[in-house]
């Protein structure tokens, strides 16, 4: 038997595994939406990648959770390492490509910048406040053009004259671009000023006082999107690589870092499994922290969301 | 006539220096707002202009929860940005609300005319005896340099206590018995006695653990609520905590020409606040070897804002990581472990290269 680790990574729009062998090697992977409900994607996850993995050759060992319902799915997968998505992204990526400089990264609700020197994160940065300039942006502007997210990018490269679209502000991007659609201006070029709008804002917020130097990987969802690329390109003046894995990377860097780990059992088999989380909201003071409770077959087997430890749920092992 | 009971905002833990001078220079009562929770800030951001600083909001805040509890003069200090008006809007906010207190707004005070700082606290109590008021706040300061020195040995040490929770039981301690303190012997004592106590919990210290620097605005970076307890965060994933920024070193040492003079090569002039500390801390740490800083301030706060381009120099001449945190009252803790835990990671990932 050839040990095999699972790296799964639960965004709030899309989740995405991974299983790799000790040479990190991907031998299985899946893409599915998360659709507000991380642990029944996890299942669906887990029931595809189970059907295309040879568990004769190979023993799952290794099991790594990152994205923003990383606790939440460490907990039910009985992970062995739980990493914060800057970290994988920039493992994963490393593994790819070791002499990588610059990681833009734009998935569905955030945005973030990694800058590695010499292998090592030196700086990095995300996007705080609000969604402008992500995926979940470019699509809705998409569906109020009347196009398909997968359209997107290959219209916007017909564009020989972008619009200028304001690329502050989500709100005011949106205003703009109905203007511009009205006054005439033609789909592709609105298309492609949307692309340039998501780069300026990009790199204006997130990329603000950061050195970019090659070489450049771009991933995340958005990095499927060829015009943001294309405009990417234009205004660092730097050639962006894409992997085709690039919406895989925070799952296979979770999976890398797993194999660090102790050894662990895996059953794939959690379909069956009822899992629930409830909201338990602490009396003891006015702070009224709320605490979820993880519920495993009825059987309680996690508890977080206290800030003192006044509210504290003891868990019986 | 009504009880003259005063209550200054929460801050720190400096509230029981405050309560000493109302209570023995003043002869008044004092009154504790309850401990910050979320509904204090949820009180004063729904009273509250929505783009004023954060610690406006938790100041209105916890006065609102104060006057519940009894409080009817409220105090408000003065600052060199916009908390110098803090105290005339939370007056009129008040006022409009219709609670029916006195407020006491000591940025009417004028440092080159001290006599002006005696006006306002006239109108706490009509009869105060200066000489005793003179002498309580002589021994609040001394109190406060105490809480700094407890504190710091505590933020250095609470990352590598054996038995967790122990250096927590004995500030929680101290500040109880700092509570009954009368005079500058009993204080000394208290002092020594937990000094001593704290070199005694048991820390099981690396032989090079990783360091890291505090800097930011003043009151986000000193209140633990509104920076969601960072330090102790980041102290229990084994790290040495360093802040400079107390109420001992920026207002009773403060020092501001020499350091102007070490800022120079980065900053010409004073852009208010806390900026230049921020700015002559930043170098220092990076030279004392930490392996990174944190930044924190709360959203919006314009002398901060202007202190972070200069931090982005010093972080690149001394190759040094720097991160920034903006703090407001809709910040949720997701986003910021998320950060924390890729900092630490760094900064671990760095240190583990160099030793190579």
């Amino acid at each position: 038997m050839k040990k095999a680790y699972l790296g799964v990574d639960i965004g709030s729009i899309s989740t995405k595994g991974v299983i790799i062998d000790s040479e990190n090697n991907i031998l299985a992977k899946e893409y599915l939406w998360t659709e507000g409900d991380p642990i029944g994607a996890v299942k669906k996850l887990v029931a595809v990648l189970k059907k295309n993995f040879n568990e004769k050759k190979y023993k799952i060992v290794g099991v790594g959770t990152t994205g923003s319902a990383r606790k939440l799915i460490g907990v039910i997968l009985g992970a062995n390492v739980v990493k914060n998505e800057i970290t994988a992204h920039a493992i994963g990526t490393l593994s790819l490509y070791p002499d990588v400089h610059t990681i833009f990264e734009i998935g569905g609700q955030d945005s973030k910048i990694i800058i590695i020197d010499n292998g090592i994160v030196t700086d990095y940065a995300m996007n705080t406040l609000c969604a402008a300039g992500t995926g979940s942006f470019l699509s809705s502007q998409s569906r109020r053009l009347g196009l398909e997210v997968e359209e997107f990018g290959p219209l916007a490269l017909k564009s020989k004259n972008p619009t200028n679209i304001a690329a502050r502000c989500t709100v005011f991007a949106e205003s703009d671009l109905v203007h511009k659609a009205q006054i005439g201006h033609k789909k592709e070029d609105i298309v492609a000023g949307l692309c340039k709008a998501v780069v300026t804002n990009y790199l204006n917020n997130v990329g603000k006082g950061k050195k970019i130097k090659p070489p450049i990987v771009f991933q995340g969802g958005v990095s499927k999107n060829v015009g943001v690329i294309k405009a990417f390109e234009e205004e660092t003046k730097e050639k962006i690589i894409v992997d085709p894995n690039s919406h895989l990377m925070g799952a296979l860097g979770v999976a890398i870092l797993s194999q660090k780990e102790k050894e662990i059992e895996f059953d794939f088999n959690i379909e069956d499994i009822v899992f629930e989380t409830k909201g338990v909201e602490c009396k003891g003071c006015a702070n009224n922290c709320e605490r979820i409770c993880i519920y495993k077959d009825g059987e309680l087997i996690d508890a977080w969301g206290n800030k003192c430890d006044k509210g504290a749920i003891k868990i019986k092992r | 006539m009504k009880k003259t009971r005063v209550n200054f905002p929460r801050f720190g833990s400096y509230d029981i220096c405050v309560e000493h001078i109302i209570k023995s220079g003043l002869d008044c009562e004092y009154v504790y707002a309850p401990p910050i929770t979320k509904k204090t800030l949820e009180i004063g951001t729904k009273n509250s202009p929505d783009f004023v600083c954060t610690p406006f909001k938790y100041n209105l805040g916890g006065y609102i929860e104060a006057i519940e509890a009894g409080a009817n003069t409220l105090i408000q200090v003065g600052g060199v940005c916009r908390l110098g008006y803090y105290g005339e809007l939370q007056e009129r906010i008040l006022k409009d609300l219709g609670y029916d207190v006195k407020f006491i707004n000591l940025s009417n005070g004028n440092f080159k005319n001290p006599i002006t700082f005696y006006e306002e606290f006239k109108k706490i109590n009509p009869n105060l005896h200066i000489k005793k008021l003179a002498q309580a706040c002589a021994l609040a300061v001394k109190m406060v340099e105490v809480i700094d020195k407890i504190e710091d040995y505590i933020r250095q040490n609470v990352g590598f206590e054996k038995i967790e929770g122990s250096f927590d039981k004995l500030h929680e301690e101290f500040l109880e018995d700092l509570r009954d303190i009368n005079d500058k012997k009993e204080l000394n004592l208290l002092s020594r006695l937990y000094m001593k106590k704290l070199k005694k919990v048991e820390v099981e210290k690396p032989k090079n653990p990783l360091k890291v620097g505090f800097v930011g605005e003043y009151y986000t970076i000193m209140d633990q609520y509104s920076n969601h307890y960072m330090e102790k965060e980041l102290a229990k994933k084994g790290i040495i905590i360093y802040r400079w920024m107390n109420l001992t070193n920026s207002i009773l040492n403060p020092n501001t020409k020499e350091v102007k003079q070490s800022i120079k090569n980065y900053a010409k002039y004073d852009m208010g606040a806390t900026a230049m500390y921020t700015i002559k801390k930043a170098i220092d740490y990076a030279k004392e070897g930490c392996d990174g800083i944190i930044h924190v301030k709360s959203f919006g706060c314009t002398p901060e804002i202007d202190t972070m381009p200069v931090l982005q120099r010093i972080s690149e001449d001394y190759k040094i990581p720097i991160i920034y945190f903006s703090f407001d009252s809709q910040t949720s803790d997701v986003g910021i472990n998320t950060r924390i835990e890729a900092f630490y990671d760094m900064i671990m990932m760095r240190k583990e290269e160099k030793k190579k």
